[in-house]
């Protein structure tokens, strides 16, 4: 065991599936001898040469376009968009070509891509870098979208995320990258995706979270215990699909919810977590299901960010108003 | 600082090569392909059958036996004399328009109706057929076919991608990407721009400055030809110099095909009286690939009017057997689409099945 920070843990697991597996390519803007802008793929092109490791032209939609054509002859390319924001350019390569490659051949061809990305706020980027756009990626059949919160999830879903067949959205909080190191085993080891993990129990109230959000909700459950409320907090970790099964479950002994992420309020994850808890869990509830997220304005400039950015007090506040309510 | 005109000193770069006349004399004899006479014959052949399925798929669209329909009178000698130079492994990544390439790729032909009927079958490539299916997207899979073509480099095969778009796609952003792409990884990759002049409506001269889409390759350090499309050896002949080169490993070409389509965009509405005279629809109609070649051929002793009847009625047969064949297939079921979405159903996928192939069962 070791200790890794998140972004050691990724660039283990790139490690790992680059000598598991010949047909896995790792490429994107800066990724081969500079090793990426934040060091994830750091020291992998000296290891894996260039063939395996390497820098595209700058221009997203080609990188994800050649992504595809590469899936035909049976690679298992990983790219690399810098920051998420840029995924604009790439719009129609990721949900009009990756995501329906195996639906439009009949299952005659498919895309077993695994697109990282850096995202999130917090750490004073300029514009169009930090937004939080898997809302528009999980309403795209076809692609999953895994969010992980921790270094150990990280190694074992991005692992996880490579061998899938069919493609992957794999968003990496950059607030995350370094903020903590935690026990990360060196040998393989995978997490399954579209399985949450409950981080703490609690009898009280549920705490549906993912990225970032994941430890604002543990801090807010820590100052609850003051009051005596027990929160138990729920780790999404794939976002597409959502594990409502285990959301359910927990509902079903707390009788409250509040869903929280960084994301906007109109901006999706969130909200169709609290229609599943009513469609599936109405007669257990005891107040409406709240939500905790940014406001419906663009991602803004980072003087803003803190003002703008839930937090833990956003969380404290919405889980008294529902145990109040 | 002078301004010069961009193709100042490169214009014979972009002439138009042709080797055959609309008179069907040879006039480039240093050009002309070595294909025997069997070859000559069967390229013929498949571009008479291609005008038949054509005149049929318009005919069963208008009865309502058929869909999404693209015509393709006037474009075979760009579509068929292109696929020609192409071997059997390589890779096809066709338009919405080349369905005859795909046909000829080895898609059989119920399963090409069935894509019209708009039938997930249709998509289903044979297993030795290489090939995507039809891109709906302008320019998606320029971007694509630079992938392809980098996957066969990197896993060693001796194979090129060929993808084709139109005037249109060339204004695309992807057009470009994917074109820079091939080149920068000097991936043996063939792009076909067939120029059939309207995007729809849009006359290509209000696509772009550039006097030809052949040129828009240079600045991506891509050899670049324009080709006389309405001649099937011109065509045929380029893209074959283009594919050994690709083979040899020194990387991607870009092929402007000068054609003209007879028909609509599609037949779903398209008026071409709103945007097309009949002059100009004349024009073209006398530089028809299937008239010169057909010349060249009768003097050559290579082919009769019988011949041509046979293979008119031999086409109408294979087209009528390929309609019952697609008629005879099973109905779509939501169940099926849910089944080719994932190797692995996610979680809402699995309950949404289950209610599914319980409304099925009713």
């Amino acid at each position: 065991m070791a200790q890794m920070t998140m972004i050691q843990a990724i660039t283990n697991a790139l490690q790992t599936e680059l000598k598991n597996d010949e047909d896995v390519l790792v490429f994107g803007e800066d990724v081969g001898q500079n090793g990426g802008v934040f060091r994830a793929t750091e020291g992998l092109q000296e290891e894996f040469g260039e063939d395996r490791v390497f820098d595209t032209p700058l221009a997203e939609s080609g990188i994800i376009g050649l992504s595809v054509g590469m899936s035909t002859q049976g690679l298992r390319p990983v790219p690399e968009i810098q920051f998420f924001g840029f995924v604009f350019e790439a719009m129609d390569a990721v949900s009009g070509q990756a995501a329906r490659l195996r639906y439009r051949s009949g299952g005659r061809w498919h895309a077993p891509i695994t697109i990282r990305s850096p995202f999130g706020g917090g750490v004073h980027t300029p514009e169009l870098h930090a937004d939080s756009l898997e809302g528009l990626m999980a309403q795209q059949p076809g692609l999953r979208v895994v969010i992980p919160s921790n270094p150990y999830d990280a190694k074992g879903l991005l692992i996880q995320s490579i061998r899938e067949n069919d493609p992957v959205i794999f968003l990496e909080h950059m607030k995350l990258y370094r903020s903590f190191r935690e026990e990360v085993p060196e040998e393989e080891y995978t997490v399954d995706l579209g399985k949450a993990n409950v981080k703490k129990e609690g009898s009280d109230i549920t705490f549906v979270a993912y990225g970032a959000m994941v430890h604002a909700a543990l801090k807010a459950a820590e100052e609850l215990k003051e009051d005596g409320i027990e929160a138990e907090v729920i780790d999404l970790r794939t976002v597409s699909p959502v594990d409502y099964d285990t959301i359910i479950e927990s509902v079903e002994k707390t009788n409250r919810a509040v869903v929280i992420q960084e994301a906007q309020r109109q901006a999706g994850i969130a909200a169709s977590v609290v229609s599943e808890i009513q469609e599936r869990a109405i007669l257990h509830l005891e107040a409406p299901v709240l939500r905790v997220t940014a406001p419906d304005t663009v991602y803004p400039f980072s003087e803003a960010e803190e003002v703008w950015l839930p937090n833990h007090n956003d969380i404290v506040e919405k889980a008294k108003q529902s145990i109040n309510f | 600082m002078s301004f010069k005109s961009p193709l100042e000193g490169i214009e014979e770069q972009f002439e138009m090569i042709q080797i055959l006349d609309e008179n069907g004399q040879i006039v480039d004899e240093d050009n002309l392909p070595d294909l025997s006479d069997d070859d000559l014959v069967e390229l013929m052949r498949r571009m008479v059958y291609t005008r038949v399925l054509d005149q049929r798929s318009i005919a069963l669209n208008r009865q309502g036996r058929l869909g999404f329909y693209a015509p393709t009178a006037g474009q075979e000698a760009s579509q068929l004399g292109s696929h020609f130079a192409m071997e059997k492994e390589d890779f096809l990544l066709p338009a919405y328009r080349d369905v005859p390439q795909l046909i000829f790729h080895g898609l059989p032909l119920y399963q090409a109706f069935l894509f019209s009927r708009g039938h997930y079958h249709g998509n289903q490539m044979p297993e030795d057929v290489n090939a995507l299916s039809p891109q709906i997207i302008i320019g998606a899979q320029i971007t694509q076919a630079a992938g392809v073509a980098l996957g066969m480099k990197r896993t060693g095969k001796q194979n090129v991608a060929v993808t084709y778009t139109g005037d249109g796609g060339a204004s695309q952003g992807d057009f470009y990407e994917g074109v820079n792409f091939a080149g920068a990884y000097q991936a043996p990759a063939i792009f076909v721009v067939q120029n059939n002049q309207f995007a729809i409506s849009v006359p290509v001269e209000k696509q772009s400055a550039a006097d030809t889409i052949a040129q828009k390759a240079a600045a991506a350090g891509v050899p670049g030809f324009l080709v006389d499309g309405m001649d099937v050896l011109a065509v045929y002949q380029v893209v074959k110099e283009a594919r050994e080169r690709a083979i040899n490993g020194d990387g991607p070409t870009m092929i402007e095909t000068m054609t003209y389509r007879y028909g609509p965009h599609t037949m779903a509405g398209d008026d071409p009286t709103r945007y097309r005279t009949d002059d100009m629809d004349d024009e073209w109609e006398k530089r028809d690939p299937l008239v010169r070649f057909r010349k060249y051929l009768e003097s050559k002793d290579l082919w009769s009017e019988e011949k041509e009847n046979e293979i008119i009625e031999t086409a109408k047969e294979e087209i009528k057997a390929a309609i019952k064949d697609a008629d005879q297939q099973d109905k779509q079921k939501v169940t099926d689409l849910m089944s080719i979405m994932y190797d692995r159903l996610p979680q809402n996928l699995e309950r949404q099945m289950e209610e599914y192939k319980e409304k099925e069962s009713k």
